[in-house]
């Protein structure tokens, strides 16, 4: 039967155990969930997104270029975000799906952009596809762009908001994710300047959130810090949330992803 | 989200192991919209595991499950190419059942 009832009392044990004083109830507790994911639901369904034929085209996303040429998945996330040379512009995966949908599909970026982050009950088409195109990363190593001049100018844009504070709490990136060892409730936060912090988080999303039952993706996490921040959020797929996913992705690179994971 | 179901079905040793994913809200009906308004029930109420055709899992479930539950079964016999079923019925009358090969 469901895995659940002996894992609370593993986990019971667990906090009883003077060997287990040392490691995190919070670690714990993600080891836990993390063999329950419904990860591979969101995958199967962003299959059948990335294989649907839609938009005034009539043609599915299967001969979209994520960057290792058309319908290449396989290591496509883990070198994302990059230079595009048909755009001329730093990529991140949301935005170059988007870029497919208008391109190769025929749709208008009002219609693509209508509902990107869904919910619970109905996970939008971006989420989807987020999850089945990263799943074809799984065991890769993170390679973002780097020698191009836009991909450099991406990440110091990037480097440069994670510090820049602003908004009516004068609030940047670093206020919550610049200091070791603090939390924000039973979340630790990860000083995602440094590579030792960078490494295990970006190897990890677009993610599966089990407190609210929602996969998420990287764009939606940089505009939900921006709320937090109480700064309007960023226009979805514009040039600063992909610097500032180039900037955290490259703080990443050579860890190896293993994603789509989960979150709390 | 409804949805896809995902299976797994492993023998070793003389025991299966079948692990299936579903995709059901698993409503409980005490929570509540953002309007205030409750949320009907709606969960899955009987899973079968069938193995070669025979049931060998009838199970009654309630609210008190997840949403988008796991759930893992091992069952004596079955061997490689054998095959698994596994279908759920919820509270609306809704069913959607997946099948795979033993590996």
């Amino acid at each position: 039967m469901k895995r659940l009832p002996a894992l609370a009392l593993a986990a019971l044990a667990c906090a009883f155990a003077p060997a287990q004083a040392q490691q995190s109830p919070y670690a714990e507790y993600q080891r836990m969930a993390a063999e329950n994911a419904p990860v591979e639901l969101y995958v199967a369904a962003g299959e059948d997104a990335w294989k649907k034929k839609q938009g005034p085209n009539n043609v599915s996303l299967e001969r979209c270029d994520l960057g290792q040429g058309p319908g290449v998945l396989r290591g496509a996330y883990a070198a994302l975000p990059r230079y595009f040379a048909d755009t001329d512009r730093v990529m991140d995966l949301e935005a170059r799906l988007l870029h497919c949908m208008t391109t190769l599909q025929g749709r208008s970026r009002a219609e693509a952009t209508k509902r990107v982050f869904g919910n619970a009950d109905t996970p939008s088409e971006m989420e989807v596809l987020s999850a089945y195109i990263a799943s074809q990363s799984d065991g890769m190593p993170l390679k973002p762009g780097r020698s191009h001049p836009k991909e450099k100018a991406a990440y110091e844009l990037g480097r440069q908001l994670f510090f820049h504070r602003a908004g009516p709490w004068d609030f940047s990136c670093a206020s919550c994710h610049g200091l070791e060892g603090v939390r924000i409730r039973m979340s630790e936060l990860p000083v995602l300047s440094e590579p030792k912090y960078a490494r295990p988080l970006m190897a990890t999303w677009p993610a599966y959130r089990v407190s609210n039952s929602v996969f998420v993706t990287l764009q939606w996490r940089m505009n939900d810090c921006y709320r937090q921040m109480r700064m309007p959020e960023p226009t979805y797929a514009s040039d600063l949330p992909i610097a500032l996913i180039t900037y955290l992705t490259v703080n990443a690179e050579g860890a190896t992803y293993r994603g789509p994971a989960i979150k709390r | 989200m409804a949805g896809p179901m995902k299976m797994r079905a492993t023998a070793q040793d003389g025991v299966t192991e079948i692990r299936v994913l579903m995709a059901h809200p698993m409503e409980t009906g005490q929570r509540k919209d953002s309007s205030g308004k409750l949320v009907p029930m709606h969960f899955i109420q009987n899973v079968t595991v069938k193995l070669n055709g025979k049931p060998v899992v009838e199970a009654q479930i309630s609210q008190a499950v997840s949403r988008n539950p796991v759930f893992s079964f091992r069952v004596k016999g079955g061997a490689k190419g054998d095959k698994v079923e596994v279908s759920w019925l919820d509270n609306k009358g809704e069913t959607n059942s997946t099948e795979a090969s033993v590996a």
